[in-house]
């Protein structure tokens, strides 16, 4: 955008007169804000200086907000608008504000399925919210990941920190599928499955949120996993070692993950209210856990339908 | 929140070092306090022997010894307060063997004393959130509820889970004592010198590559206010003692304007192992940060300490930095100005 578009916006009293003139009047120095191209830079500049110095928040997750906007939210768009084009459905159903927690199928070999649904709730959402996703301590483990994860809002997967979590008020994401529901092979693809000892389900009950179920479709064919090559993933101290198509056989290029057209619904909050002075009864827990999967099996086999209905027209 | 029972007679350990000075000379000023003893195995010498002077009764005795117990006993010690734990080695005087000894054998020793002590009534412990150990698959906030999982590679640490253990036994065995246990942040502020602290003040740090720890400090100065207040009133129980909030590692590295290098895990676990200035506990610290809950504290104790990053604030205020904040920000504004002056040129 030129000097000349943006200075209306932001009227300099004392240039007013020269408006338009550019030839009679150079932009003064004294009024560098009213240029979006100066901002950009003096903004960048900034964060710049912010980071160099220190002066940031972090809460005690180790989330760190600003560089979630500024950089890790960025790098994450272009996958999610251009190369999964992900649409998403029921977003209303995520409360504007105060704690829910949110259950997701879990697929694709490499968790990207957890980075796409947290900048779904993001740029979705009206009130941006941010998701605080649960790990495994395999992430945590894992020098640079963790940091990185950590810095993104996520924490390991707990009951304490979801109960933490849950208790400030924030959105926490969470695959009750694990290992067995991201590292499953293409085959087996869309087939949730076992949810686990439903820890999630007590970590809502004991903090009375609403249990929002979510189907994330697209994830399971951006690494179709072919095989798992066992001897190797116990050498590594990994859950698998995947094989795809593409991986090992092409390297670093067997990374780019296939560019399959995503949906997330995000199904209707399930109230824990009712039962929460039940959260020590495994059947309630149990029977909660498989309506939770139900909702999202089912979910999954629509979403399925209306996909390849759209893919044909 | 309990009311307020002054003891008559307080007998204070590590009264040689900073803190113990500190914790006695406080105590010892409170009239309410009839005599404070202060127990180290050295005499105390420069700001210490000040702080301490006439106020304080000095008894020079080995808690690795049976020593302490007739110093307990002839005085009819009614609180004692064992803050003679060693944080770090000190290659000077024995190192880690030296340290070890003083840290477990000597509450091992002070503890049989105190079982012995009929007029005692309450005894106040120095611990550490060392106490939670480290692992991979610890929850980001420790309550004091939370169990450790594994034995971390820290001397200090492994130090800090015997003495809590020995307590476990004593509380068991005299449960007419109250038992304080409290479990400190790394100490910071101006005045704190400590192995973090003078991590912080060299120009150059050593951080570990791949890992950005959470930590949380508490400011000495709110640290002695929850001692005294463990002293004159009751709170029985394990509390953790830091300022809320959290600082990244990297953010205090920037704060204090220093250079952090970072270092493979492999070659600082070397480093640490050969008993240089970079410990193993460090190294834990490093790899896996520590942030506690302090409900409990600020419930009971009705005391709510200076969060971490205005407690890191105040120790800032002492030194000075490499990188300071104004310098950087002097550097944006020129970058800034010779950006706008040549775009002017450019139209």
């Amino acid at each position: 955008m030129s000097d000349f578009e943006s200075r209306p916006h932001f009227p300099a009293p004392g240039n007013a007169p020269f408006r338009g003139l550019r030839q009679v009047a150079p932009p003064p120095p004294e009024h560098p804000e009213s240029d979006l191209w100066d901002r950009r830079v003096a903004n960048a500049l900034a964060f710049l200086r912010r980071r160099l110095t220190g002066e940031y928040e972090v809460d005690e997750f180790g989330f760190d907000r600003e560089l979630t906007d500024t950089v890790l939210h960025p790098l994450l768009r272009p996958l999610y608008r251009d190369w999964f084009r992900v649409s998403v459905r029921g977003v209303e159903n995520i409360p504007d504000k105060g704690a829910a927690l949110i259950v997701a199928n879990h697929s694709g070999t490499v968790a990207l399925d957890a980075l796409m649904l947290a900048l779904a709730v993001h740029d979705e959402h009206p009130e941006k919210r941010y998701l605080r996703l649960l790990g495994a301590d395999l992430v945590f483990r894992i020098p640079f990941v963790s940091e990185l994860a950590r810095k993104h809002g996520s924490t390991l997967a707990c009951n304490p920190d979801a109960e933490r979590l849950l208790r400030a008020g924030e959105l926490v994401g969470v695959f009750p599928e694990g290992f067995k529901g991201i590292g499953k092979l293409y085959r087996d693809r869309y087939k949730l499955q076992r949810f686990g000892r439903g820890g999630f389900v007590s970590a809502a009950l004991h903090t009375r949120v609403p249990i929002i179920p979510v189907s994330i479709v697209g994830a399971e064919e951006t690494y179709p996993m072919l095989g798992n090559f066992k001897p190797l993933a116990r050498l590594l101290g990994t859950p698998y070692f995947p094989i795809t198509p593409t991986f090992p056989w092409l390297g670093p290029l067997g990374l780019v993950p296939l560019p399959s057209k995503w949906c997330i619904e995000f199904g209707k909050p399930v109230p824990t209210e009712p039962v929460a002075d039940m959260a020590d009864d495994p059947l309630v827990i149990f029977n909660l856990a498989d309506q939770v999967r139900e909702t999202i099996q089912q979910t999954l086999h629509q979403l399925l339908d209306v996909r390849d209905a759209e893919a044909a027209s | 929140m309990s009311g307020a029972h002054p003891p008559r007679v307080v007998l204070v350990t590590g009264v040689s070092r900073y803190l113990g000075a500190q914790v006695a000379a406080r105590l010892a000023a409170d009239s309410r306090i009839e005599r404070v003893i202060g127990l180290d195995d050295r005499e105390p010498t420069g700001e210490q022997a000040t702080i301490l002077a006439d106020s304080v009764e000095f008894v020079r005795a080995d808690i690795r010894t049976a020593q302490p117990a007739a110093v307990i006993a002839d005085n009819r010690v009614q609180t004692v307060v064992h803050l003679a734990i060693a944080s770090a080695a000190d290659p000077n005087a024995g190192g880690r063997a030296a340290m070890k000894e003083q840290n477990v054998i000597g509450t091992m020793q002070l503890l049989a004393a105190c079982q012995q002590a009929p007029e005692l009534r309450k005894v106040v412990f120095r611990s550490s959130t060392a106490a939670y150990g480290v692992s991979f698959r610890d929850p980001a906030v420790f309550t004091e509820d939370t169990e450790p999982r594994d034995t971390p590679r820290g001397g200090f640490a492994r130090d800090v889970l015997d003495i809590e253990g020995y307590l476990r036994g004593f509380r068991r065995r005299r449960s007419d004592v109250a038992v304080t246990v409290l479990r400190f942040a790394p100490l910071i502020g101006r005045r704190a010198n400590t192995s973090l602290t003078r991590y912080f003040s060299r120009a150059v740090v050593p951080t570990v590559l791949g890992r950005d720890p959470r930590l949380q400090f508490v400011h000495v100065d709110d640290a002695l206010e929850i001692l005294h207040r463990a002293v004159t009133e009751d709170h029985p129980g394990t509390f953790n003692v830091a300022g809320a909030g959290v600082i990244m590692l990297s953010q205090a590295v920037r704060r204090a304007g220093r250079i952090g290098v970072p270092i493979p895990e492999p070659a600082l676990s070397a480093i640490g192992r050969g008993g240089a200035n970079f410990s193993l506990d460090q190294l834990d610290l490093f790899v896996h940060g520590r942030v506690v809950d302090t409900g409990r504290l600020i419930r009971e104790f009705g005391v709510i300490p200076r969060p971490t990053p205005v407690a890191f604030e105040d120790f800032l205020r002492g030194i000075s930095g490499v990188l300071p904040r104004e310098a950087i920000g002097a550097v944006e504004q020129r970058i800034l100005a010779g950006l706008r002056r040549s775009r002017a040129a450019v139209r």
